[in-house]
């Protein structure tokens, strides 16, 4: 699949566009494009709508919960609330975000390649995607489900919501899932540049390549548990319900064995991202490269050996509850090597405190603390008090808003001027990256209270001494809220009217950036050789000439 | 100090035997938490502001971290999480044994509220009354869809599924009234699914008892208990003797142990019994309930496989004074008590 150099000396004869943005600029140019540019770039549009929407049903959410009465809306609509919310922001926000937008955008750039191994399965990729959400977006206006976006049986079997175009929904999704992994697994193995071997991979793309993995081998799981909760509806198969003679608990372990992997598919690749970004802004060669490297796999593996630590209190025996307790103690390891790497790697460096840098400091703290909730709520006897109160709510929140969606902010501001060739305006980033840090905590550490105090998770009602944590929790959401609106304004300005910058901006020693920014449409008129480790700064790149 | 952490953290007081102990190793998970994560951002913080970028063409030199240190950052932190998981699961292993002579009490869960039969006396729904130092073993199972028995001041929290029966134990220590909530989402009234543990001292609660069973204190309760409950005469045994009449049990099984076309009911309770495809089963009140329900599924060696099937023919709480009453019918030689145990011992006897 490697292309010689004749090849890409004709690929770059005359009349070729200066870069893949201006290649083509008709509706149609985009639509059918094989390009993993713009490819990428579609699936940004994509998932910042459905993270858009997923934000306004949170806030809805975080209104009702005011007070503790009836307000606003009934507690049918806020049960469906709560279950859009899930499902818009795992399914087509967190899953696809980083994979399919920086993904699909960086990751053959990193490698020197050309493109993808596969460039038609890409677009198809995105065409799986659109359809299932199209049909998520069709189930969510024809009255929604009022199941949770875990679809806990008999319940989801029973209720007469419209469940089944969401579980349909996600069956679909899923194959959008399993194709970006495939193709990224495929091309990591035969389109690296000469120079490149597996020693020298970005960590960006040793995270992408675990995470793949997981999709390959996890979504699978759930494509055919929701398929058979949809026959149970419409065919009253028996396998979950046990008034047709099947077993609920069965569903949970079948539903966990994807969803506790499907964290890792959202979580490795913002660890990735972060590896780059603190690289790249403290200008230092990662510390402990292999180590971060190998426990992007380790996470990936052990992963799908700890799904049953959500179900201590579900029936499951004492035995099983030990076991899946263990195991999980060790993946918290992984991602313990990776945060003393990330600070390691400042360690005498040379840092600038942009905004990304504001995100990873963020992140830092948000990781650490979110993960060692997760370990707390892995120990099984304080589990049995924490199960399925707002302690976990804000414990998943740590880690999904916390930690993969600060990295989604810091690697969309890092790949800013890689992807469109211009800057955005840097105070009112780092404005921005203080109101969201702020309003994140002021939304999420009352939750962790609250789950101290025993409020269990998806209540529209509360007793009243949970109020005061409520009220606390909705401001810090507004806040939140506030921060998100200002970067889409800068961002969407930036867009337009942002000054242009040269082809590395930051002084950035990732391989990405020995392309112009934004990159022509085929990356590479050659392909380059690597002859160094991504990020050595023993030597200074300056903004327009990195190259090896 | 505990009371200090304690209200710091919004947990709820400790009304339970194990509590305490379940809350020393809360603070001990989440100090360790605070920490760690303060201190990874403070270094980062530190980092920052030492090794700042001086000049825009600044280089840095190209450091490894060494193999010990490494080791460090592997074995530091997994020493912490392994030394909880082993505090925690010993806790949770006593957390969920009861303890020999519990008082047992059934408990039915269906959308969106929790009913109650003790063995003892009558029925109640929402609200449960229980002894102070006395341990409660509580067996659950659901009509419907999965609930969960919260009650957050005795740090106890189980699934309550249907079609199979799950068990918890507390004992509460201090007389008082604690909600009971459901944790497990169960449609549009799961927030108000709440009950109630009243805890009385012993004293009262034999008061209360004896009241019942004079019918004076007639639904107490006030709630809409007749939906799907037998009268409730007489204790759960005595329920179940009549039971067992009116439903022709006895046609098959004896009480005296003599073999007839059924097992014998007498010291039934935790026999073990083989199986005729070989294996054998302890019977116990998921087996009880089981056989009731699906009888040709698992029957012992050496009978035929004639018992017709009572699903929907017995109502929940029926059933639990059908087992209650085949629980009482021991011979002197067998020890009488709630329950064997799980087959986890206790580390640490209780």
């Amino acid at each position: 699949m490697r292309q010689s150099v004749e090849d890409s000396r004709q690929l770059a004869a005359p009349a070729v566009p200066e870069n893949y943005l201006r290649d083509g600029t008709t509706v149609g140019s985009w639509l059918n494009t094989r390009d993993h540019k713009r490819i990428g770039v579609m699936f940004l549009a994509a998932v910042l709508f459905f993270f858009f929407i997923g934000g306004v049903f949170a806030l809805a959410l975080r209104m009702k919960l005011l007070f503790p009465g009836p307000f606003l809306f009934d507690a049918l609509t806020y049960n469906r609330l709560f279950t859009l919310h899930g499902v818009t922001m795992i399914f087509l926000f967190l899953i696809p975000a980083i994979p399919a937008v920086f993904g699909n955008f960086m990751l053959p750039l990193m490698l020197g390649a050309r493109d993808v191994a596969f460039p038609r399965l890409n677009l198809a990729s995105l065409y799986v995607y659109l359809s299932g959400a199209a049909l998520a977006v069709w189930g969510f206006i024809h009255g929604g489900a009022d199941t949770g976006w875990t679809f806990y049986t008999p319940y989801s079997s029973t209720t007469p919501t419209q469940v089944l175009p969401l579980l349909v929904a996600v069956f679909i999704l899923g194959f959008s899932s399993i194709l970006t992994g495939i193709n990224f697994i495929v091309t990591v193995h035969t389109m690296r540049a000469p120079g490149l071997g597996w020693s020298r991979l970005p960590l960006f793309v040793w995270s992408i390549y675990g995470t793949s993995v997981i999709q390959v081998l996890a979504t699978p799981v759930i494509g055919f548990t929701v398929m058979v909760v949809a026959a149970e509806r419409v065919f009253s198969f028996g396998i979950f319900d046990p008034a047709r003679g099947g077993d609920p608990v069965l569903f949970q372990h079948l539903f966990w064995f994807y969803s506790h992997p499907a964290v890792y598919i959202m979580i490795l690749p913002a660890m990735g991202v972060i590896s780059e970004c603190v690289a790249a802004y403290s200008r230092k060669n990662p510390f402990g490269y292999k180590a971060i490297a190998y426990s992007s796999l380790g996470i990936a593996f052990v992963g799908f050996f700890t799904w049953g630590h959500h179900m201590f209190v579900a029936g499951q025996s004492a035995f099983d509850n030990g076991v899946f307790g263990v195991l999980s103690m060790f993946v918290g390891i992984f991602t313990a090597i990776k945060v003393f790497n990330w600070v390691g790697t400042m360690y005498r460096g040379a840092i600038a405190f942009r905004t990304p840098f504001a995100y990873i400091c963020g992140f830092l703290f948000f990781l650490v603390f979110g993960g060692m909730t997760g370990i707390a709520v892995a120990t099984v006897a304080l589990d049995v008090h924490w199960h399925d109160t707002y302690f976990v709510v804000a414990h998943f929140h740590f880690i999904m808003v916390g930690a993969a969606l600060m990295a989604f902010l810091a690697g969309l501001h890092y790949w800013f001027p890689k992807m469109f060739g211009r800057t955005y305006h840097e105070g009112w980033g780092l404005v921005a990256a203080s109101l969201i840090i702020l309003g994140f905590n002021a939304t999420f550490i009352p939750q962790f209270l609250l789950g101290n105090q025993g409020m269990p998770r998806r209540y529209y009602q509360y007793p009243e001494q949970f109020q005061a944590l409520n009220v606390a929790s909705t401001a810090g959401a507004t806040l939140l809220g506030f921060g998100f609106v200002i970067i889409l304004i800068y961002l969407v300005i930036a867009l337009r009217w942002g000054p242009r910058c040269e082809r590395n901006p930051w002084g950035s020693k990732g391989f990405e950036w020995l392309t112009d920014s934004p990159p022509p449409t085929h990356n590479y008129d050659v392909i380059p050789t690597i002859t160094q480790d991504p990020h050595d700064y023993r030597t200074h790149a300056p903004p327009g000439v990195y190259n090896v | 100090m505990n009371e200090l952490l304690r209200r710091l953290l919004f947990l709820p007081e400790q009304a339970s035997t194990f509590a305490y102990e379940i809350d020393r190793l809360h603070y001990f998970v989440i100090l360790t938490t605070f920490v760690m994560s303060t201190a990874v951002g403070l270094t980062a913080i530190f980092f920052f502001i030492r090794y700042r970028r001086r000049s825009e063409a600044q280089t840095t030199p190209h450091i490894q971290p060494s193999l010990m240190m490494e080791a460090g950052f592997i074995f530091v932190p997994l020493a912490f999480f392994l030394a909880w998981w082993a505090i925690g699961y010993r806790i949770y292993i006593e957390q969920t044994t009861p303890p020999q002579g519990a008082m047992d009490v059934y408990v039915q869960a269906k959308k969106w509220m929790w009913k109650f039969a003790y063995p003892g006396g009558p029925n109640a729904v929402n609200v449960l009354r229980v002894p102070s130092n006395r341990p409660v073993r509580l067996l659950m199972t659901s009509r419907d869809v999965i609930h969960s028995f919260y009650v957050p001041e005795f740090r106890v929290k189980q699934d309550v599924l249907p079609g199979r029966y799950t068990e918890m134990w507390f004992e509460a220590v201090q007389p008082g009234r604690y909600q009971i909530l459901c944790a497990e989402y169960c449609g549009a009234g799961h927030s108000v699914m709440r009950g109630e543990v009243i805890v009385l001292k012993p004293e009262e609660y034999e008061d209360w008892l004896s009241a019942q069973h004079r019918g004076l204190a007639e639904r107490q309760d006030g709630a809409p208990t007749a939906l799907d409950f037998a009268p409730a005469i007489g204790n759960l045994v005595d329920q179940g003797r009549r039971l067992a009449q009116e439903q022709g049990c006895v046609k098959c099984h004896t009480v005296d142990g003599t073999r007839h076309i059924g097992p014998t009911w007498l010291d039934l309770y935790h026999r073990k019994e083989k199986l005729q495809d070989g294996t054998s089963v302890d019977v116990d009140e998921a087996y009880i309930t089981e056989s009731m329900m699906d009888p040709l599924s698992k029957v012992v060696a050496g009978f035929q496989p004639v018992m017709p099937s009572f699903e929907n023919k017995l109502a929940g709480p029926e059933v639990a004074a059908i087992v209650e009453y085949i629980k009482s019918l021991q011979s002197d030689a067998v020890r009488t008590g709630a329950s064997e145990g799980p087959a986890y011992a206790p580390v640490r006897g209780r």
